[in-house]
């Protein structure tokens, strides 16, 4: 039995008083792709700032790989692996595209000389579909676009692990079939996903699995199909009276 | 930077080396000046044109290294080897002080640097000493001829700009430099990235302090004599990130055009207005903000001398 | 010296401190400006005031008012045709620009004052309670100090301007949405800054002899009760100030007067590092 790529065990953050992430337990395997579900203000975001370092738990532990990273700064978390993309989308606004996605290779990667970034860079442009863009200003792009550069400059750090943090935000249907079959692409090069989601359907297609949270705390996990189902999950979304209605509806 | 400008850079290194040749003494003075201006221009112009941090501190550098370069030589130690401690020891106390004042950010960060010259500068007055107080210090000099001092210095002082120019380059086409443009435009994205950030800022700030150093002990050795208002004048910093601002901080000739223009404005007017050179300079700095907010070489006819960088997006407007 | 006189040397000075940076801090936590004039409107402040006295025989006190408000527009005019264009530009532009004004005004006054010391000598002998000695014009001067202070709180939390000034800091972009015209804001909140400097000259020049020099002096000390204390309030100035103020009096003492102000600057890189948002105020921008 492999060790899971991602561990976290009774993981927990508050922010003074408030409890924004309150023991979650969950693993991630090798190759997996993880729907991360949950009503607005859930913690999911604050789950995934814990694992890529960017805040440090108040309890708990996570472990990469089968090393305890509980402490690490987010850099450091980059360059072994734990890469996340982000909903609003922060490229380097003066540097062309060309060079957002380099940096990714320089200091992800650990790619020592420019040029060979440089090249690199060139290929993971490719591979999500804005090669053409290359040497246009990274502030001039699409906002569909803009998050293929955020998948590109990820990639170009040779993630073992990527966290989507709703990718699919402000774009129009066709750009989320694009994004959807950009994202299968890149799990099937082996890369471990766990894909925070509004989109049911994005989920839907893309999950080996899901997890729900539920102010801070993860109140459902498993296939999609069964957590949809689960009433404690319609109850987060929709609350205690439809969640009893939808029960009686489906026994009744 | 284009080949174009490279030619003319080196003509303008030729000029100012061969002022002893046909000049008055007070232009090879002025050429002394400008050598020394560019060097510290070009070394402020890696913590605060690449990395975009307001550094104040260049001054706090000078004067240690003019302190430890002139004490130094007080005690018998031979001037070069005077000048090479006040650099190591600049180097060793800028990485130190830079862990702790790098954590700061924005005004922060530079009212830290300027406190730490003011710091300095009080150290200096205290500890008499050491260094004399506030009497100053006198600093044992050369027993040549003037003119061949006068020459010295500027060959010392003009290779410690070659120098500064080379490690902007060397910086500007490594990982350091696109790391701390990195920082500069986005801090954060930076870390996501994977840019060691406190490494890199204080690796930035110790290249950027430790030439300071060096130039301090090679002015107090020129000039022979210091004291604690002279050597640690905030004017000084701000003078210094007036030049690479008015010349374009960030660029490689940027901190050598306005250094160079800088010097010479100043001595124009400090030879006809004496007492309004202040108010002149001020008035300059106004104008500068709002008529040269990215400096001489950033401006649209000067595009010529500017790379035709690949990537460089900073001014090309699609 | 006994504690208890060191401690009233420290609350007196510190209460002159406090109302030296008040100004500072106000413009700096709600404009995000350093203003590098400040210690050189402190040094016109006294400078007008010995001119009024001495070729007027206008006396300190009325003296207060017309050095506010020649201050005020001053500093006014000044946000609103300069400052205010670099108002969103980073860090270095705008501390160039007031350094840039500064020396403008500095050669101004060197020229036009000269560089002798003046002060305004109001002999009033000098006051001893439970064995502590106080010269009487210290004793005023820190009365005024408080009161001015006092009465700009007053102002900033009961006044609709004061409210409007509290907002822009908070929140600029919902200030304007509020419907507070923001340029002007912040150009009084500048005038303010101005004026309070200005009549902290007044107060300074008769405890102090005043010189152009003294300027840098006294911006130093207006950073120093800004991180102390905090940016962009008013009791923060006060605490700032009452805290350096102790500080200063009690390290000379034990130090020497010359090591004073390395003990000042020592405490704010230290506060700086550890918790730069100040013993009580808000944290500025950064």
């Amino acid at each position: 039995m492999t060790t899971p790529v991602i561990e976290l065990h009774t993981v927990a953050r508050s922010f003074g008083g408030i409890k924004a992430v309150r023991d979650v337990s969950l693993k991630l395997e090798e190759g997996e792709v993880v729907g991360l579900i949950g009503p607005n203000g859930a913690g999911k975001t604050t789950l995934v700032n814990c694992i890529t370092g960017v805040h440090t738990p108040t309890s708990g532990r996570v472990m990469f790989e089968g090393r305890d990273v509980t402490n690490q700064k987010p850099f450091q978390a980059a360059r072994s692996g734990l890469c996340r993309t982000f909903q609003i989308v922060q490229p380097f606004p003066e540097m062309t595209v060309l060079q957002n996605v380099a940096s990714g290779a320089l200091f992800g990667q650990k790619i020592s000389s420019l040029h060979k970034a440089y090249d690199a860079a060139h290929e993971y442009l490719d591979f999500v579909g804005i090669g053409e863009y290359a040497e246009m200003p990274a502030s001039a792009l699409t906002l569909a676009n803009r998050k293929r550069l955020e998948l590109a400059k990820s990639l170009a750090m040779k993630p073992r692990v990527l966290m989507l943090d709703e990718v699919n935000a402000g774009l129009n249907s066709a750009e989320i079939n694009g994004a959807l079959g950009l994202i299968k692409k890149i799990s099937d090069r082996g890369v471990s996903i766990i894909i925070i989601e509004h989109l049911m359907k994005v989920i839907m297609t893309l999950s080996q699995r899901i997890v729900v949270l539920h102010h801070g705390e993860l109140i459902a996990q498993g296939d999609p199909r069964s957590v949809v189902d689960d009433p404690k999950v319609v109850e987060a979304y929709l609350g205690e009276k439809f969640a009893k209605r939808l029960t009686e509806e489906n026994h009744g | 930077m284009s080949r174009f400008a490279a030619i003319l850079f080196v003509v303008w290194i030729i000029v100012l080396a061969t002022t002893p040749l046909h000049a008055e003494n007070y232009v090879v003075r002025g050429a002394i000046m400008i050598a020394m201006f560019s060097t510290l221009a070009l070394s402020w112009n890696i913590i605060g044109g690449f990395a975009g941090y307001p550094s104040l501190a260049t001054a706090a550098f000078v004067g240690l290294g003019s302190y430890v370069g002139a004490v130094s030589q007080v005690h018998g130690v031979p001037m070069v080897i005077a000048w090479l401690l006040a650099t190591a020891v600049v180097g060793v106390v800028a990485a130190g002080i830079g862990g702790l004042l790098l954590r700061l950010k924005g005004h922060y960060f530079a009212i830290g640097s300027i406190v730490l010259v003011e710091l300095f500068r009080l150290i200096a007055s205290s500890w008499s000493s050491v260094t004399g107080g506030g009497n100053g210090l006198n600093v044992p000099l050369l027993r040549w001829e003037p003119d061949e001092v006068a020459q010295m210095f500027l060959l010392v002082m003009l290779g410690l700009m070659v120098l500064a120019f080379f490690m902007n380059v060397a910086i500007k086409n490594h990982r350091l430099g696109f790391g701390l443009n990195c920082i500069r435009q986005n801090e954060d994205a930076a870390d996501m990235v994977g840019v060691d950030t406190t490494k890199y800022k204080v690796i930035g700030f110790t290249f950027s302090a430790f030439l300071c150093g060096t130039v301090g002990a090679v002015y107090a050795s020129w000039v022979g004599y210091i004291d604690p208002t002279e050597s640690f004048q905030i004017v000084l910093t701000l003078k210094v990130a007036v030049m690479a601002l008015m010349g374009g901080a960030g660029t490689l000739l940027g901190p050598v055009i306005g250094a160079s223009a800088f010097v010479i404005l100043e001595e124009v007017v400090w030879v006809n207005f004496l007492s309004w050179n202040r108010a002149i300079l001020g008035v300059l700095i106004v104008v500068l903000i709002f008529f040269l907010p990215n400096g001489i070489l950033n401006l649209r006819i000067f595009s010529f001398l500017r790379a035709k960088h690949k990537g460089d997006a900073r001014r090309e407007k699609p | 010296m006994d504690v208890a006189q060191l401690l009233m040397n420290g609350l007196a000075l510190g209460a002159l401190y406090a109302c030296l940076a008040v100004g500072f801090s106000l413009v700096w936590g709600v404009l995000n400006v350093i203003n590098m004039l400040h210690g050189s409107f402190v040094v016109l402040g006294g400078y007008l005031a010995f001119f009024l006295w001495s070729y007027f025989g206008i006396h300190p006190l009325f003296a207060l008012p017309i050095v506010g408000l020649v201050l005020f527009g001053l500093g006014y005019g000044l946000q609103y045709t300069l400052t205010n264009k670099v108002i969103h530009a980073p860090v270095l532009t705008t501390l160039t620009l007031t350094f840039g004004l500064d020396m403008i005004l500095y050669n101004l006054m060197t020229v036009f004052f000269s560089a002798t010391p003046r002060r305004i000598r109001l002999d009033m002998g000098s006051f001893e309670v439970m064995g502590v000695f106080m010269p009487a014009d210290r004793v005023v001067g820190m009365v005024l100090a408080v009161t001015l202070t006092g009465m700009l709180y007053y102002v900033m939390r009961s006044s609709r301007i004061g409210r409007a000034i509290v907002a822009v800091r908070m929140d600029r972009i919902a200030a304007q949405l509020m419907g507070i015209r923001v340029n002007n804001i912040y150009a009084i909140t500048f005038g303010i800054g101005a004026m309070m400097a200005g009549l902290a000259g007044v107060i300074l020049v008769i405890v102090f002899p005043t010189t152009t020099s003294v300027a840098g002096v006294y911006l130093g000390k207006a950073f120093v009760v800004c991180v102390v204390g905090g940016l962009g309030s008013v009791p923060g100035a006060l605490v700032g100030g009452l805290v350096l103020g102790v500080v200063e009096s009690f390290a000379s003492h034990f130090f020497g007067p010359q090591n004073a102000p390395i003990i000042g600057y020592v405490l704010l890189l230290f506060l700086l590092l550890v918790k730069p948002t100040g013993l009580v105020g808000v944290k500025g921008y950064e």
